[in-house]
């Protein structure tokens, strides 16, 4: 459903400003959407002042920083640090993408606005509840899946074959790209999104897989692929550089392909 | 159950819970081709109503002079002309909004420059077609 303006629990009232760490010379200023399940109140935007030249300079050295020396309570997900567990996917500066590898420095006027991933169930804090999203992933069963014997050893692929799924392969199911698609937002009970379409492809396209026609029977729905209207959000948040648009646009492609 | 299992509202986690939605247009930067897809979408919507237009001119001109004649005092006024002028742009972006889109169903212009390239084009494109189409039109007489 359309909704343009949020749910009245989910409006956001005032917040706090915690006082600058003292003898910083440099400070940045970050502004934290905050939201507490046990305190029964609406969500709020925390600003907090970071002490530049005792931490790192990505936007997770930020948050990190004010969880160590400003405010214990502040919650967020966070692994890897370096971009490839895809935990710390987050708004930031109104653009969804990992804490990890965005710079605080490239940020450009004033304050670091950091926002859990859009229009999603909260957790607590930069927590959001991406049950849906992980449903819907397996939704498209992502496995080989095959009706010959299975070989000795391993299923092969040639060079070329296995390239195709370049571009592909690397997603790490951060869900930057389907929470920064509107059509997602409106339609996330019914349409896929791009990191589930994405994937589809992936396994569409593998030249060892054998069901080839039952996944694409699975996409043919109003919803579950054609509510992509090709706004490309998705291919400008991926943290990965990839390009879920032109992968839903391949299925769309092979749709027509296998009736002509 | 939803398609793809519990719903947000029924899982066992947020049963008891009243979660708040995180902020979703409210925080989200614009980009260029979000504009232009709802550009495509409003304009779209638009066409109805000029097509009603276009309908109504056509019937009058078959009913006869005095209808006719109406039709032209109306669409003539200022009003009228600043709604036709509407329905020419309407009309002209969503046909290049849809070339664009035909482009990307072929399997084109999926990087990142030409994605913006296309955009551009589509929205510069649809204005500037439009001041030509009246510039020509009023050259030819049609403002008289």
């Amino acid at each position: 459903m359309v909704e343009f303006a949020l749910p009245k629990n989910s409006k956001i009232t005032g917040g706090k400003t915690w006082p600058k760490p003292a003898g910083a010379t440099e400070t940045r200023e970050f502004r934290v959407y905050r939201w507490n399940p046990d305190d029964g109140k609406n969500p709020s935007v925390d600003t907090y002042h970071i002490d530049t030249a005792e931490c790192g300079p990505m936007v997770l050295d930020g948050l990190i920083w004010i969880k160590n020396h400003i405010d214990p309570t502040l919650t967020f997900r966070r692994s890897c640090r370096e971009g490839v567990c895809g935990s710390c996917a987050m708004n930031i500066d109104g653009q969804n993408t990992l804490a990890c590898t965005r710079s605080m420095h490239d940020v450009k006027d004033g304050a670091v606005k950091v926002n859990p991933l859009p229009h999603q169930p909260v957790v607590k804090d930069l927590v959001p509840d991406l049950t849906n999203f992980y449903a819907q992933y397996a939704s498209i069963e992502p496995w080989l899946k095959t009706t010959t014997p299975t070989p000795q050893k391993e299923w092969k692929q040639s060079h070329a074959d296995r390239e195709k799924l370049d571009g592909l392969y690397e997603c790490i199911l951060c869900a930057c790209c389907s929470t920064s698609c509107p059509s997602y937002w409106w339609n996330s009970d019914r349409f896929l999104g791009p990191a589930a379409l994405l994937q589809a492809t992936r396994w569409v396209k593998d030249s060892r897989d054998e069901a080839t026609g039952e996944r694409l029977d699975n996409l043919e729905d109003p919803f579950r692929l054609y509510r992509c209207h090709t706004i490309m959000n998705c291919a400008k948040a991926c943290p990965k550089g990839l390009n879920p648009s032109e992968a839903i646009a391949e299925l769309k492609l092979k749709m027509v392909e296998r009736q002509i | 159950m939803g398609p793809f299992g519990p719903q947000p509202s029924k899982r066992h986690m947020t049963a008891r819970i009243d979660r708040p939605l995180s902020p979703h247009l409210q925080t989200y930067r614009w980009t260029l081709t979000m504009v232009l897809s709802i550009i495509n979408r409003v304009t779209g919507v638009v066409l109805y109503f000029g097509t009603l237009l276009l309908a109504w001119w056509l019937i009058a001109a078959s009913s006869g002079p005095g209808a006719y004649a109406s039709v032209q005092a109306f669409t003539g006024s200022f009003i009228g002309r600043i709604i036709v002028f509407g329905y020419t742009w309407a009309l002209l972006q969503h046909l290049l909004g849809g070339i664009r889109h035909f482009m990307w169903d072929l399997g084109y212009g999926f990087k990142p420059t030409e994605r913006e390239a296309l955009s551009w084009v589509a929205l510069i494109g649809g204005i500037s077609l439009t001041v030509l189409l009246w510039i020509a039109a009023y050259a030819i007489g049609g403002g008289r």
